[in-house]
């Protein structure tokens, strides 16, 4: 290929500046990946200690001042930086290729995403290294994090963190509702698209519509914060309430952000296991749609405790209430979506039918606290903790190992091991549910969250003891996950263009994919385009020879991520330190914008 | 369809991972079972599931019939997930069946979330329209204010105010006035009430009335997460009969009696002249502070530290010299030289015994 003057070469593909470089969509795919994975080992090592603190009464493995960093950090890590990250990281390697395309709308755009999110990660992270996590829960409420109650560092770690984690969500999000909509295959509509394509069009415009609110809080506390405005400060006149409408608009929509990519992945996994077709596909596109919608109008049940008036508290409840429907009916889908078949019990599989199961006890808890005067009791208890770890853990992340197992031979080519993946799906199974279930006893019988200690005698010893042994069971699962990793990557890749029978374009394509993904863009006759045209014995097109384009490597990304990561350096330091970073960006815009595509 | 290698390979581990089940399902059964019987009392003291106040009835209203219904989803899906996974399990010789989607199935199941949804949000909104009717016309007015991290409890009209032990008369509403003097709080006595936040620049309420009196107290504790030690702010309320209450608003109102032996009179001394009277109160002497709690009638509650450990002599010469030992982040500065404050061991000691001599 040729190289014009001022691009960067097509290089060899191996070696960190071609990581560093990089615009290709699968390997930001696996930067992702590779970067949530860590992160959640690291949320996961952070959960370890407060469970082990929890294990009896008057703990004393942590001081109150670290444990309440820990929790926050903990949802923060599992939330920003390790689930919502390894699902961008399925949309990456797997949008292109599954809706024939050769990379994304904007690469360069989809490489400043990564970058920036791996900004916000580590500027996060690095509070524990100054000895200042931030305290105040992810949900962070004013007045506790004002500079009177919070006046260390931990908040505006909280704040620049997830400001530029924003920014990085908000590009991705745009880049991935352009490229569906825009570079599909020829005979891909809208009513073709695999479900998971379609999770990620929702997901897109939920992060889209729910970032900007989220952005104005954290504007308004950086304010409160560095300039001394009183947006939540109740005695200047401001409102602590405030920022809890405009925290839960945001994070009610981030709780179908973090749910729906595994709705999507189990979504593909079933079908080809059972051997059959989605079971009634609209409905569930159309339920993945409703609960987005339904998603924004039901934030005010994080606040029901608040003290709102009998009518928000009603249509807040009933709101609520009615999600439970479109989710029940995908719960009934995905079960119509086995029966009949012939279902193959590997890994994946075996992840996928588990997911429907605990995401349902998650489903099922959350409908019971949609009801104000039973949220009263549950409200900030155990209860509530078992409810979100069942939709998150059991939900969110089951889903991901099941597409972990499943697109594992198409990413690198080669198969995890099925035996040792068994042994940690049933280490996984086991150590969700005895880890997270019986904490629905505790919350019943009046456990509250967030506390670092508790006295012995309220029967809350023998289960949190219970749930301590099973959160080291989930460890044991996820250190098998990584073994199998790491001995698996070091075998020959074997698999084929399309191991499982799978019927969705990406498998159309070799395994692992070549770097412009399809030597011929495929053409779409159905919905499940490979058995359609293997029941029609219609055959893969030979590819032509003709010069196929990619976008060359570049630089401008990092940088400009670079000059983001100063910029929120600046509240923790010096606010001198715009005038360091406001030039690398706009230096880093300008070559980005001259850059020759060529 | 490819692979078929690694097809065999997987049915292999299935039906060993079978054997494994078979073998080892039966006694974790067993052991999850007696764990659930012997693990799972439900009248504890701080359970939910124990009735003792009008709101919590009010609750459980709603509650029973959503966890029934709960119970019900949760063990038809349970089980119909089961037995489709193994009805339906490959099986040589037999192929899937090729269904796209059956609207009448689909309606169905359509219907059923919604039916369950109506039959949850009935009396879930009359429960809803009751409260919103606002406590009788002859409750008690208690006024409660979060602080970090202790509750201030003022009864405006009998003119008391007191701090983390509540008092109040058996079957007699009680409105509550909520509010917090700094970050949020929320408060919850789960045998009695479901919880309500306290609220910075709000006031919020909530009424009740304990229905069963007894000598132990139910147990209160903030549920909202307001700093360091938000674990340790918790508070007890006393359902009395109504001549105990009585007894007990009388003695709170009368002036606070002379310390009767030596020990608590040089105590007094040492209160009077120390910091103490900048924050706390004790009626009828000098001390007027409002910073801290209320002290007037120490010697009769059961805590100190907000509910944290028992009032016992040991117990509060530990908190007055070095309260922050006890509860991490405590605003009251530690005063034992020791730690760094004014008042000598033995100082202390007889603060301890003055602020005990007051019942």
């Amino acid at each position: 290929m040729a190289t014009v003057a001022g691009t960067l070469a097509h290089q060899a593909n191996t070696g960190v500046w071609s990581w560093i470089t990089t615009v290709d969509h699968k390997r930001i795919g696996v930067l992702y990946g590779v970067t949530a994975f860590t992160f959640f080992c690291w949320g996961g090592v952070q959960a370890l200690i407060i469970r082990t603190q929890l294990a009896v009464p008057y703990g004393n493995v942590v001081d109150a001042g670290t444990y309440n960093g820990l929790f926050t950090m903990h949802a923060l890590t599992m939330i920003f930086l390790a689930i919502m990250p390894l699902g961008a990281s399925f949309f990456n390697f797997l949008t292109p290729l599954m809706i024939g395309a050769r990379d994304v709308a904007f690469p360069r755009l989809n490489a400043l995403s990564y970058w920036t999110f791996l900004a916000g990660g580590l500027v996060l992270s690095s509070s524990f290294l100054f000895g200042q996590p931030p305290r105040g829960g992810w949900f962070n409420y004013a007045p506790l994090s004002s500079t009177q109650y919070a006046p260390d560092l931990g908040i505006d770690f909280y704040v620049v963190g997830l400001l530029t984690l924003g920014v990085s969500s908000l590009m991705a999000a745009l880049n991935f509702a352009v490229t569906i909509l825009n570079l599909r295959a020829p005979g891909l509509t809208m009513m073709r698209l695999p479900v998971f394509i379609w999770m990620t069009l929702i997901i897109s415009f939920l992060l889209i519509l729910a970032l900007p609110p989220l952005t104005v809080a954290l504007i308004q506390l950086l304010f409160d914060r560095q300039f001394g405005t009183h947006f939540f400060n109740a005695a200047e006149g401001g409102d602590p309430i405030l920022w809890q409408h405009l925290f839960w608009v945001f994070g009610h929509p981030e709780v179908y952000i973090l749910i729906l990519p595994a709705m999507g992945i189990v979504s593909e996994v079933l079908p080809v296991f059972s051997r059959k077709p989605l079971f009634g596909y609209p409905a569930i596109v159309f339920s993945g749609i409703a609960i987005a919608f339904l998603g924004w109008a039901v934030w005010s049940h994080h606040m029901f405790t608040t003290g709102m008036g009998a009518v928000p508290r009603t249509i807040f409840a009933a709101n609520t209430m009615i999600i439970g429907i479109p989710t029940g009916i995908k719960i009934f889908n995905w079960l119509g979506t086995m029966y009949g078949g012939s279902i193959r019990f590997n890994v994946s599989m075996s992840y996928a039918v588990s997911f429907i199961a605990l995401f349902t006890i998650g489903g099922i808890s959350g409908v019971m606290h949609a009801s104000p005067p039973v949220d009263t009791q549950h409200q900030d208890t155990y209860f509530v903790v078992a409810h979100l770890h069942y939709v998150l853990v059991g939900g969110a992340m089951t889903g991901i190992f099941s597409g972990i197992y499943y697109w594992f031979p198409k990413m690198t080519g080669r198969f995890l091991d099925e035996k040792l993946g068994m042994v940690q799906f049933w280490l996984w199974f086991i150590g969700v549910n005895m880890t997270f279930f019986p904490m629905h006893y505790l919350g019943l019988i009046g456990m509250p969250r967030r506390i670092y200690t508790y006295d012995p005698g309220l029967n809350f010893e023998f289960w949190n003891m219970f749930e301590t042994i099973g959160s080291f069971v989930l460890a044991a699962s996820v250190l098998a996950f990584l073994w199998n990793f790491f001995t698996t990557m070091r075998k020959e890749p074997t698999a084929p263009n399309n191991p499982w029978g799978a019927p969705t374009l990406e498998w159309a394509t070799t395994s692992p994919p070549p770097e412009h993904d399809f030597d011929v863009i495929p053409t779409v006759r159905a919905r499940d385009p490979l058995w359609y045209d293997r029941d029609h014995g219609i055959e893969a097109p030979q590819p032509t020879g003709e010069h196929i384009h990619l976008p060359p490597p570049s630089y401008y990304p990092i940088l400009i991520a670079t000059g983001i990561l100063l910029l929120t350096v600046a509240p923790l330091t010096h606010l001198a330190m715009t005038v360091l970073a406001v030039p690398i960006i706009v230096y880093g815009i300008w070559g980005w914008a001259l850059e020759p595509t060529e | 369809m490819t692979a078929t290698g690694r097809q065999g390979e997987t049915v292999h581990v299935t039906r060993k991972s079978r054997a494994f089940a078979r073998r080892w399902l039966p006694l974790c059964s067993l052991v999850f079972l007696v764990a659930l019987l012997t693990g799972c009392q439900l009248d504890t003291a701080q359970s939910t599931t124990v009735i003792a106040g009008t709101h919590n009835a009010e609750v459980w209203n709603s509650y029973r019939v959503i966890f029934w219904l709960a119970g019900l989803v949760f063990v038809v899906v349970m089980l119909l997930t089961l037995w489709i996974s193994i009805r339906f399990r490959e099986r040589p010789g037999v192929s899937a069946q090729q269904i796209h989607g059956n609207t009448k199935l689909e309606v169905l199941w359509t219907l059923i979330p919604v039916a369950i949804v109506v039959v949850m949000a009935v009396p879930t909104i009359t429960s809803i329209q009751r409260e919103a009717q606002g406590p009788p016309a002859d409750a008690i007015k208690v006024i409660a204010i979060g602080h970090q991290w202790w509750f201030e409890f003022q009864y405006p009209d009998l003119k008391i105010n007191t701090a983390n032990e509540l008092h109040i008369p058996v079957n007699k509403p009680i409105a509550f006035e909520i509010r917090s003097n700094d970050v949020i709080h929320s408060f919850w006595v789960p045998q009695l009430a479901g919880k309500i936040d306290m609220m910075p620049g709000h006031v919020n309420s909530i009424w009740f009335a304990g229905t069963v009196a007894r000598p132990e107290p139910y147990l209160g504790q903030c549920a909202e997460l307001c700093g360091l030690s938000h674990a340790n702010m918790r508070f007890r309320v006393f359902v009395d009969t109504p001549e105990d209450f009585n007894s007990w608003a009388q003695k709170v109102k009368s002036a606070t009696p002379a310390p009767s032996d030596s020990l608590a009179r040089q105590g007094q001394e040492v209160f009077q002249r120390s910091a103490c009277i900048g924050c706390h109160t004790i009626q009828g002497t000098t001390a007027a502070g409002i910073v801290g709690p209320n002290l007037t009638l120490l010697g009769q509650r059961t805590t100190i530290a907000s509910g944290t450990i028992p009032n016992t002599a040991d117990n509060l010469f530990r908190w007055i010299n070095n309260s922050a030992a006890i509860k991490p982040g405590s605003l009251m500065p530690p005063m034992g030289q020791s730690a760094g404050g004014a008042l000598s061991d033995d100082e202390i000691r007889a603060v301890s015994a003055y602020l005990l001599s007051l019942k």
